[in-house]
């Protein structure tokens, strides 16, 4: 009945994605600082000579409740908002949820969202 | 620079100047140098880098002002010490009076030939005694005990910085009319050299030496936390090195003004020497090596500030910056943990300039050099003042070192130097400060504790 889509961005493409979330009638959502590595493997650093590996690059977690049926068109936006084409634009993925509760008026399941 | 002048006459401009010198070198510590080193440790530790630079500052301002300036600029006690002046001569600036400069007891300034008061000149030499001990910060990041570092900076200006200062400035060993003087000819340190860096920077490996390596070096990364800060240090440091350099002329004369220009044109160049060893080396120009060049380069002119003329000051500002970027990296060989490269910027910058001015030393274009100095070898001078700019060095490497392990012994045998490696990995502010520098989401404060 629900779903949460877990998108792992590049930080500067935030923003296409959140105004395409919004386009695509999103009316909520969680952004959080994450950092990791994939492919791409992080790069190097060099401070006064002495070289170091940042395998853990900076990436933005965006986190984002749907209805089932809206689960793969939700995917399709992130995709093309965020995508790059160059490695290291991260991932998404799509998670079952057993329930949802607003907190506020304590509604609960898909009128929640 | 001693005088004999029956009357003392005062030239406002001349102690506006000095006046204005003294700020701008006092702000080379606090801000400029806490930042400069504060942004290249990491986070857990930018108070306590901060704070000890900040500490240096207040014991070693208030111990200037009760026997510093007495042993740095006082009479010696008997004809075979050249070392110090008299520690209880002018205690607590007593018997110091401005306004009766005619050689008499108590009323001796080393300023008084260019009308600066006596007061004038404790104030501008107190900044110097200040940013020497500061200096020395870069070297004990993350791991000294606080306390210890206190009792460090006392009995390391008292031990080694003031009598070095009054063997070079204050008529001693190392001055105009010194043993040196006499035998050899005048050492040239126009603006500290041998008494700042050299002497700091041979302090800082014998301390990293008694203190250790910190934990997880050189295999953990430590990676300075705020490149934005150390740059802003080092501009400022840029800055305020135009009142140590040209302010140590003593005077808003002529020599002050080719000062001027020597501390900026060897700056530009070392900055660009570093940046090119770099991008050679390493395949960037760095932020932080633009931040390094520029007080290598500062570093490096600081004892020839008076004595070169244009080509001297590119020389010596190209070679500091190379050499200075290619010294970093020793550490790595010989694996002492200089945690912020004090030797390989100060001492190997303070060694480059006062062996340089054996070669380059000149009275062209408006330089100056004191009385009993010679030319350098490549202006005709013969190799004299090679040879004697040599041993000053060596002299001031080998009486800073020793000097520094002996005290360094003594805390550490009485109170230790090194904090416990517990705190160590939890990071010395919150240990020893009982703070954390950043409102980060891990260390948010929840509640006030009633």
């Amino acid at each position: 009945m629900t779903k949460l889509v877990t998108a792992i961005i590049q930080p500067h493409r935030l923003d296409d994605v959140k105004s395409a979330l919004e386009g695509a009638g999103v009316h909520g959502l969680t952004v959080s600082e994450a950092s990791g590595y994939g492919r791409q493997r992080g790069h190097t650093e060099v401070y006064r000579g002495a070289e170091y590996t940042v395998d853990l690059v900076p990436k933005v977690r965006i986190d984002v409740l749907v209805t089932d049926e809206d689960a793969p068109s939700i995917v399709d936006v992130v995709i093309q908002a965020a995508q790059t084409g160059k490695i290291g634009d991260g991932k998404v993925w799509v998670t079952p949820v057993d329930d949802v509760a607003r907190v506020r008026t304590g509604e609960r399941g898909a009128g929640a969202l | 620079m001693a005088s004999t002048a029956n009357a003392f006459c005062l030239n406002t401009g001349n102690n506006a100047w000095m006046l204005t010198s003294a700020v701008i070198v006092l702000m080379m510590t606090v801000p400029a140098l806490a930042f400069f080193y504060g942004g290249m440790v990491r986070t857990r530790s930018v108070l306590n880098m901060l704070m000890m630079n900040y500490i240096a500052a207040g014991i070693v301002g208030f111990v200037w002002l009760l026997w510093g300036y007495s042993m740095a600029f006082g009479t010696e006690t008997t004809g075979i010490n050249q070392f110090f002046g008299n520690p209880f001569q002018f205690f607590g600036l007593n018997g110091l009076n401005e306004t009766a400069i005619d050689g008499s007891a108590g009323s001796f300034s080393p300023l008084a030939a260019s009308g600066v008061p006596a007061f004038t000149a404790v104030a501008f030499q107190v900044t110097f005694a200040v940013i020497t001990v500061a200096l020395i910060t870069g070297a004990i990041a993350d791991r000294m005990k606080f306390g210890s570092w206190i009792a460090f900076t006392v009995l390391w200006a008292t031990i080694v910085y003031f009598p070095l200062a009054h063997m070079v400035w204050g008529g001693g060993l190392l001055g105009v009319g010194g043993f040196v003087s006499r035998h050899l000819s005048t050492p040239i340190d126009f603006a500290g050299g041998t008494v700042v860096h050299i002497d700091a920077g041979a302090a800082g490996l014998a301390l990293a030496l008694l203190l250790g390596k910190r934990k997880g070096w050189p295999k953990e990364p430590m990676r300075p936390h705020n490149l934005p800060y150390v740059m802003l240090g080092a501009a400022l440091l840029w800055v305020g090195w135009f009142g140590f350099n040209a302010g140590s002329e003593g005077a808003a004369d002529g020599v002050a003004s080719r000062a001027w220009l020597n501390t900026f044109l060897a700056t530009c160049v070392a900055m660009i020497g570093w940046l090119a060893t770099e991008k050679i080396r390493d395949g960037h120009a760095t932020s932080l090596g633009a931040a390094s060049g520029i007080v290598a380069g500062l570093v490096a002119i600081t004892p020839a500030a008076s004595s070169m003329d244009t080509w001297g000051s590119i020389v010596v500002g190209l070679a500091a910056g190379v050499l200075c970027a290619i010294a970093i990296g020793i550490k790595y060989r010989f694996g002492f943990d200089d945690a912020l490269d004090v030797v390989g910027v100060h001492l190997v910058g303070g060694l480059t300039g006062t062996i340089l001015i054996g070669f380059l030393a000149t009275n062209n274009q408006g330089a100056w050099f004191p009385a009993g100095a010679k030319k350098g070898l490549l202006y005709g001078g013969g190799g004299t003042q090679l040879v004697t700019q040599i041993l000053a060095a060596a002299f001031a490497v080998v009486f800073s070192f020793v000097l520094t392990y002996v005290i360094g012994r003594i805390i550490k045998a009485v109170a230790g130097l090194r904090i416990p490696e517990a705190v160590e990995v939890g990071g010395i502010d919150l240990a020893v400060h009982g703070e954390s520098a950043y409102d980060t989401i891990g260390a948010r404060i929840s509640s006030e504790v009633e």
